[in-house]
């Protein structure tokens, strides 16, 4: 250690690490994991949007999973909330989907509206 | 660094390890592993979480799920659940709510809002056993701060300033205590953490060390800059197997970053520590005994004057501290003198850490404003007393110190209030002890235990201890007079006067606040009458033998 700022780099390195346990958080994902999710591969769909945010080192991005919500033939179903803006469902979310949806909406905030199934 | 959606902690501190949390640990990792999600959840090991006799805890981030008495059955049922189908398990949810569980969406209640963490704000969140997840949550950065922007002057000026006391139990202030060695000229000087941790039913510096080693190093090396030492103890009971493990793993990841060893943060000062396993004699945490145990030496009190600031380790100036007082500094000169007053009273700034034990419903580590009444304590966070019975005493200190009684109830808990009530604060065990106890066999188990650690070396507390004994013992079997209590008060104060140590002298705050505050009760027993009814005239001391051949 010869100065603060290799403190600093290690710091930044590190903290992904704990944010994810000190409630920080810009947006939330929600990835629908019920029976019907997974059948029509929401698995992959997750892990698509995992390696995503790994690839782009994003931050304070909370990913989650959530039950059926009565729409199955839309499976597999994300949500992506951004702090402050309507909860946005996206249906039908192919891994290739999501990560247009990472690029454009959790990124930029540019909503994709051809896979979008409900704003609320 | 990988980003993983869910983070699983399984709680590490000895309680909750003794309770089988490894096993526990182990399990999730495998199931993890067996359902593919090794890349998407991460399992830590953490310290502990609080509710000690709640484990094994588990809390899954990010939602901040609570799950407490996890056995294998449930460990599976969280897996399949929770981290596969994204359902918390209600049923195995834990009811209460953990100060260092913090989420988005936090809702949490008053009552946890009165603890305040300072000293165990990473223990419960981090990995311990991961340098790099202290630094993440600004580890080390006062010490790089202090290293580069202050002199050693400023560091003590911001340490006495802050107002932080000892806490070790004798509450000395610590800047001052700093200043001394500092001033004091010498070619060698050390810094000793002092975690032998004898006093019963205190475990705090056990589970501070194990849950976030770190801070304890940090601390160190600031105070070794502040009065020039280059080389740091840890005196640590022996028988603390994981903070030993945790600690000298801590030590070894630092010196590997260039935070121990020389020219930290190219400033030119070297500091580095080594870790003394004690044996386990009371007596060794007391500071001159444990000097004399580090030296290799039989570990009996030296007499004072003078003192460690001046002639301690090998002769030379060392600064003893408590490992709480020292998990403090970090804080206090990143975050300033003033924050610091922010806490706690006037008088009393800051936090003290409690191990909450006895009759409480929650029992386990507290760390709480100083100031703090008892009752919110043990009706707040401790969730009242047990099975329909009602408070009776409780012993703040551990067993040197006082026994108070219903009428403190309402007392804030700082280190005057505390003093003017006959007790002391102490080094944080908080024992409560319900209406089914007698207050004479409560006094006969303090008295045998300083019977059994005074190490012998002077006549007072060598010879009073095992008088006191005598005394209380035969007050149990109904046949003490007024005289054998007169006399119990006049050794008692004879020992603090004439002990050499903090042993011997301290013997009358517990006995003292015994006898003033539950007067009544002890009264009886000269009468023959234990309101109890645990006492009666055969013998059942601890040792089973008559109290005439103690
Ligand atoms: C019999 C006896 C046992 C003690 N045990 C401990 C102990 O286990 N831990 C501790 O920090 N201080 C203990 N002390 C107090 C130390 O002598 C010393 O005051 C303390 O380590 C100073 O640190 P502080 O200023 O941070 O409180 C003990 C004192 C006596 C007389």
């Amino acid at each position: 250690m010869k100065s603060l700022d290799d403190l600093k780099k290690i710091k930044e390195r590190a903290q992904a690490m704990t944010e994810l346990r000190e409630g920080k958080e810009d947006v939330r994902i929600v990835v629908g994991m019920g029976t019907c999710g997974i059948a029509a591969g929401a698995r992959d769909t997750l892990a698509a949007i995992m390696d995503e945010i790994n690839a782009r080192s994003l931050r304070h991005v909370v990913v989650t999973q959530a039950g059926c919500i009565g729409m199955c033939e839309s499976e597999p179903i994300v949500d992506v909330i951004r702090q402050g803006e309507p909860k946005v469902t996206y249906g039908r979310v192919t891994p290739d989907k999501a990560r247009q949806i990472i690029a454009s909406h959790v990124v930029n905030g540019q909503v994709v509206g051809n896979f979008v199934i409900s704003l609320k | 660094m990988e980003f993983y959606r869910s983070h699983v902690l399984v709680c590490g501190g000895s309680p909750c390890v003794a309770a089988g949390c490894r096993a526990v640990r182990v399990e999730i990792e495998r199931l993890v592993r067996e359902q593919g999600l090794d890349r998407e959840v991460r399992v830590v090991e953490t310290g502990c979480l609080g509710p000690c006799d709640q484990g094994p805890i588990v809390v899954v981030y990010p939602e901040g799920t609570v799950y407490h008495r996890v056995n294998m059955g449930a460990a599976r049922e969280i897996v399949a659940e929770h981290l596969v189908k994204g359902r918390p398990v209600t049923r195995l949810q834990y009811a209460g709510e953990l100060p260092s569980v913090s989420t988005a969406d936090d809702k949490r209640t008053d009552y946890f809002q009165i603890q305040k963490r300072i000293v165990l704000e990473n223990v419960g969140l981090i990995d311990p056993e991961s340098i790099e997840e202290y630094i993440a949550r600004d580890g080390y950065l006062a010490l790089g701060t202090a290293l580069t922007n202050l002199r050693p002057a400023d560091v003590i000026e911001t340490v006495k300033r802050s107002g932080l006391r000892g806490r070790g139990g004798a509450a000395f202030p610590s800047g001052a205590k700093l200043e001394f060695t500092a001033r004091t000229e010498s070619d060698q000087k050390y810094i000793i953490c002092n975690a032998d941790e004898g006093e019963p039913g205190t475990f705090k510096d056990r589970l501070i060390l194990e849950g976030d080693p770190h801070k304890v190093i940090e601390g160190m090396i600031i105070m070794g800059y502040a009065v020039g030492a280059t080389h740091g103890y840890i005196y640590i009971r022996g028988e603390y197997y994981i903070s030993i493990e945790r600690i000298e793993r801590a030590i070894r990841q630092a010196r590997w970053l260039g935070l121990l060893g020389a020219n930290l943060f190219g400033s030119g000062f070297n500091f580095d520590i080594e870790v003394k396993k004690g044996a386990g004699a009371y007596v060794c945490g007391e500071e001159t005994a444990l000097i004399e145990s580090i030296e290799g030496k039989r570990g009996i009190p030296r007499r004072k004057p003078p003192y460690p600031g001046t002639s301690g380790l090998w002769g030379k100036p060392t600064v003893v501290n408590n490992v709480e007082t020292i998990a403090n500094i970090p804080p206090i000169i990143l975050n300033g003198a003033d924050w610091y007053r922010g806490f706690g009273t006037s008088t009393s700034p800051g936090t003290k850490v409690f191990t909450l034990t006895g009759n409480v419903n929650n029992r386990g580590l507290i760390e709480v404003p100083m100031g703090i009444t008892l009752r919110e304590v043990i009706y707040g966070i401790g969730g009242g007393i047990p099975d329909g019975r009602s408070f009776k005493m409780a012993q703040t200190g551990g067993t040197a110190g006082g026994c108070l009684a219903e009428a403190h109830l309402d007392m804030p808990m700082d280190y005057e209030s505390m003093q003017s009530a006959g007790s002391a604060l102490g080094s944080g065990a908080l024992l409560i002890i319900d209406d089914s106890h007698c207050i004479v066999d409560v006094a006969c188990s303090l008295l045998h235990f300083f019977a059994h650690e005074s190490c012998g070396q002077c006549t007072p507390c060598r010879e009073g201890t095992t008088r006191l004994v005598q005394i209380f013992d035969k007050l149990r079997q109904f046949r003490a007079t007024q005289a054998d209590l007169d006399l119990a008060m006049e050794l008692a104060t004879v020992m603090l006067r004439s002990s050499l140590c903090a042993l011997g002298q301290s013997v009358v705050v517990p006995l003292g606040t015994i006898m003033q505050h539950f007067e009544g009760e002890i009264q009886a027993h000269l009468h023959g009458k234990c309101s109890v009814g645990l006492c009666h005239g055969a013998c059942d001391c601890a040792e089973g033998r008559p109290a005439e051949n103690v």
